[in-house]
């Protein structure tokens, strides 16, 4: 029992990365129906803007946070403005494919810069390093800054969609672009805006795995941004508690079937969840069959 | 039109013509290529070999060269990626006409240039490259031209079960190996084997693959088990992510690796704190006392400015090796310098005294480290 409450802490916290990550993905397709694949890079970024604000800055965490969730969001807003909008009215698997190319031009121009090889963030000092047990189950400070952090932002991001007037035109952009472009509302600077918080998101998903894991590389936005996506998709993608659920079920799935089954299998399993979904319900768990309008 | 491509055949032949003069006339000095993993996921191996490597050409040019010819390295970047080390084995036979090539340091790039050496009759060797059947066909006989200065995988594995057994009285092992590289499979298979055989145990064998990040929840399942020691046999990137996150999680039971634990990187991902009780097999140990050792530690120093590891010691004895074998050899030819390198015998180097093995391989001693507080504390000499 106390194996399987220390597995499910160690999934949370696994999770409530994809979590963040996944709500970028959710809310870009939510909005312009784009799964953009350079999402996971712009979660690598984040951890690179981290960890030279911690270590050639010697900033402490919480500043170096802000930073990174900040760089990322200029980051975000200037990939949409650059290389989304001009396609705003091409098919979409102009825009799919541009989303590809954006994402190998963030990993490999990256890696130009920083140099492939992985680097590790440096030692955390002071209440960071502990550790707290109850009984024999472990948490270390960082498990609980981690799921912390990821709620407030989670309460942060309910708040904006559902209680600001930028939150209620997001809503009605992804219910029906032109009639919200009839309503007085500028589309543009909406989808602008959407782009800015799941890119915020990702880099305070990037800067919290770098403390978490210790080791950062160029092409670390991969696995984690393929499996956050399998967590949009799980949660039904374009909904936002969809991707919330589905971030920290992956997280668990992947932890069970490494503790629990063979761990060679946890990213087949991942990746047999999309499949199976995909069958069986299209739409997600909180989905809504939707017809498709002729 | 037929004029100008002819005018450009008559110079692209032409050119061709200088090129090959030029290369060919080029005989005072001694080429040898350096192909490395320079960056990529093992940079720190391939860097580390290089800077030994350097320092030994460094040393053999200031002394007058190998019977007065001076040696001209050649050094390309192999990324850590086997294809690329096989295109680069390529460049450096036939267009800069090397004698020798020296690396990659790992065994997958390594073996992925065998088939160079043999058609083009080249001899290459590895210092760190420590797959068990690196120097051999897949039908037993031995590739005529790879040679390497270090021991093999299995020698490894049974002298960490060996100490576990003995010097640590385990009796129950588990195993979290790296099933993505030969290396970690070579290594868990030996220990399993020698352990087994011993009297002891294996309770639970776990696997990841190169470039996980996340290991919590294979701790938390063995957290829960009974054993002794954990034996981890995996490079530096991962295996330091694992101590740390083990220790964290409070498992405090001895950790075993073998070489490729030997990165500063190492004491980067797991913290000094983390590095306690944990013991790997290695070339050569920074705190030996041999006066030879002393003089190769305090000239590294001088040249770098920090402490030598296992591959920079690897890398300097490999250029020592290969060339006393080319000074050696009876002309300047691949064939020769085979025969040269095959007749070897007690060659002194600062990681020991080795000879050449009918099977291309070292006969030499190992060495068992611990770490505490992520500096070698204790080391122990296994002969063969």
């Amino acid at each position: 029992m106390e194996q399987f409450l220390q597995q499910v802490i160690n999934g949370i916290s696994l999770g409530s990365i994809y979590a963040l990550i996944a709500l970028g993905y959710t809310m870009v397709y939510g909005i312009i129906k784009l799964i953009n694949f350079a999402h996971g890079d712009v979660y690598m970024i984040g951890a690179y803007v981290g960890y030279f604000c911690m270590t050639s800055f010697k900033l402490g965490f919480f500043p170096s946070l802000l930073i990174s969730m900040l760089v990322c969001a200029i980051l975000g807003v200037t990939i949409e403005k650059i290389a989304y909008k001009p396609l705003r009215n091409a098919t979409r698997i102009a825009v799919l494919i541009t989303a590809i190319g954006v994402s190998l031009f963030i990993e490999y121009g990256t890696m130009f810069f920083v140099k492939p090889d992985p680097r590790s963030y440096p030692p955390l000092t002071g209440l960071m390093t502990r550790s707290f047990r109850i009984g024999n189950i472990v948490f270390s400070a960082q498990q609980i800054l981690i799921i912390s952090i990821t709620v407030v932002l989670m309460v942060l991001l309910q708040f904006i969609v559902k209680k600001t007037r930028i939150g209620k035109a997001m809503r009605a952009v992804s219910l029906d672009r032109d009639a919200a472009q009839l309503m007085g509302i500028s589309v543009d600077k909406t989808i602008s805006f959407t782009f800015l918080i799941g890119s915020a998101l990702a880099g305070a998903a990037g800067i919290l795995v770098g403390i978490y894991y210790n080791s950062i590389n160029p092409l670390m936005g991969m696995m984690p941004g393929l499996k956050a996506f399998v967590a949009a998709v799980f949660g039904g993608i374009g909904i936002i508690p969809g991707a919330m659920i589905g971030g920290y079920f992956i997280g668990l799935v992947e932890v069970m079937v490494a503790g629990y089954g063979n761990s060679m299998f946890r990213d087949a399993v991942v990746f047999a969840i999309l499949i199976i979904i995909l069958i069986v319900k299209p739409s997600g768990l909180l989905g809504k069959e939707t017809r498709e309008k002729v | 039109m037929k004029k100008i491509l002819t005018c450009l055949l008559i110079c692209v032949s032409v050119t061709t013509l200088f090129a090959a003069c030029s290369s060919g006339s080029k005989s005072d000095v001694i080429r040898i290529g350096i192909n490395y993993e320079l960056s990529g996921d093992n940079a720190t191996y391939g860097q580390g070999s290089v800077e030994g490597i350097e320092m030994a050409i460094d040393e053999i040019n200031a002394a007058g060269g190998i019977n007065g010819k001076l040696i001209e390295p050649i050094k390309y970047d192999n990324k850590s990626d086997a294809a690329e080390a096989s295109t680069l084995a390529n460049k450096l036979v036939t267009q800069d006409k090397v004698l020798a090539i020296l690396g990659p340091a790992t065994t997958g790039a390594f073996t992925s240039q065998i088939p160079v050496a043999n058609k083009n009759k080249i001899p290459i060797a590895t210092g760190s490259a420590t797959g068990d059947n690196l120097t051999f066909d897949t039908d037993g006989s031995v590739h005529p031209y790879v040679f390497r200065i270090c021991f093999n995988d299995s020698f490894q594995g049974k002298v960490m079960a060996n100490f576990a057994f003995e010097n640590l009285s385990a009796k129950k092992a588990v195993i979290i190996m790296d099933s993505s590289s030969d290396y970690g499979k070579g290594l868990s298979q030996n220990f399993v084997e020698t352990f087994t055989a011993a009297g002891g145990t294996i309770v639970a064998e776990e696997a990841y693959v190169a470039g996980d990040t996340d290991f919590n929840a294979i701790i938390t399942k063995i957290k829960g088990m009974d054993f002794d020691v954990i034996y981890l046999p995996g490079y530096y990137n991962e295996a330091g992510l694992i101590i740390k996150q083990a220790r964290t999680q409070g498992i405090d039971k001895p950790i075993l690796g073998a070489d490729g634990f030997d990165s500063d990187v190492l004491v980067d991902l797991a913290g000094k704190d983390a590095l306690n009780n944990v013991y790997f097999t290695n070339h050569y140990s920074t705190i030996d006392e041999d006066p030879a050792v002393l003089k190769f530690i305090a000239d590294f120093e001088a040249k770098y400015g920090k402490k030598p590891n296992a591959f920079n010691a690897l890398g300097y004895d490999l250029a020592k090796f290969v060339a006393d074998a080319i000074g050696r050899a009876e002309s300047l030819t691949g064939e020769a310098i085979k025969d040269a390198l095959e007749a070897t015998e007690n060659f002194i180097g600062v990681t020991g005294t080795l000879s050449v093995d009918e099977n291309h391989n070292p006969v030499k001693s190992i060495f068992v480290i611990e770490l505490k507080d992520g500096e070698q504390h204790s080391s122990v000499k296994v002969n063969p």
